[in-house]
């Protein structure tokens, strides 16, 4: 079994795409790796060799961020940006959204589940 | 889009000049500006601006982690008191 930064590969997927199942890699990325380490993007995980298998785990180990490293340093960004009291902070603080979208209607990826509004009549339908 | 690297990091020039003056005399002191889009550069380190919102002035002290962010980015322009509504009533009562 392929186990490369603490994940387990898929087995019957192709290396391109099961590399993608690590928090950090996408497809670009896994791309690039099989590229470095020179294994053919095509064969199925159950399908590689021990020594292909150990140089994508060197490949990844040494160049890529990657699961817990890089939820740390996400977390750490979006702390740095509350601890200095920018905009971006205090949005991400209150879990709107950062970039200036609108509020009015949508933003619900970050706001969650509506929220019903005491008072506010709901219209039925005919 | 981003800004052009080519040109630097935008800061206002009067600014720039009341922090070299600042800097040279070795004096701290809050002072005003107007200039929100001016970014913030390494020299601005340990300063209190007082940054315009469009209608106080908010003293902003600068710490490292600032760099490269923009003043105005310190000074929010919008208060937002929450919905009106029951709740809110209640809350005002309550206190």
């Amino acid at each position: 079994m392929a186990r490369i930064a603490g994940v387990d590969l898929p087995r019957d997927k192709r290396v391109e795409v099961a590399l993608t199942y690590i928090y950090g890699v996408g497809l670009p990325t896994s791309r690039r790796i099989l590229d470095v380490t020179a294994v053919d993007a095509d064969v199925r995980v159950r399908d590689l060799s021990d020594a292909e298998v150990a140089r994508l785990r060197q490949a990844i180990e040494r160049n890529v961020k990657v699961e817990g490293a890089l939820r740390t340093e996400i977390a750490m960004n979006i702390k740095r940006l509350m601890d200095i009291g920018s905009y971006r902070g205090t949005r991400h603080r209150r879990g709107l959204p950062v970039r200036g979208q609108r509020t009015h209607t949508n933003a619900r990826t970050k706001k969650g589940p509506r929220r019903p509004i005491a008072g506010k009549k709901r219209v039925l339908k005919k | 889009m981003a800004r052009s690297v080519k040109k630097g990091p935008y800061v206002e020039g009067s600014l720039v000049k009341k922090i070299t003056r600042l800097n040279e005399r070795n004096e701290k002191r809050v002072f005003k500006t107007w200039s929100r889009a001016s970014t913030v550069t390494p020299d601005f380190v340990g300063h209190t601006i007082a940054v315009h919102n469009g209608n106080k002035f908010i003293p902003v002290y600068i710490t490292e982690n600032m760099v490269g962010h923009k003043l105005g980015e310190f000074a929010p322009t919008r208060l937002f008191r929450g919905h009106s509504g029951k709740l809110a009533a209640d809350k005002k009562l309550g206190g």
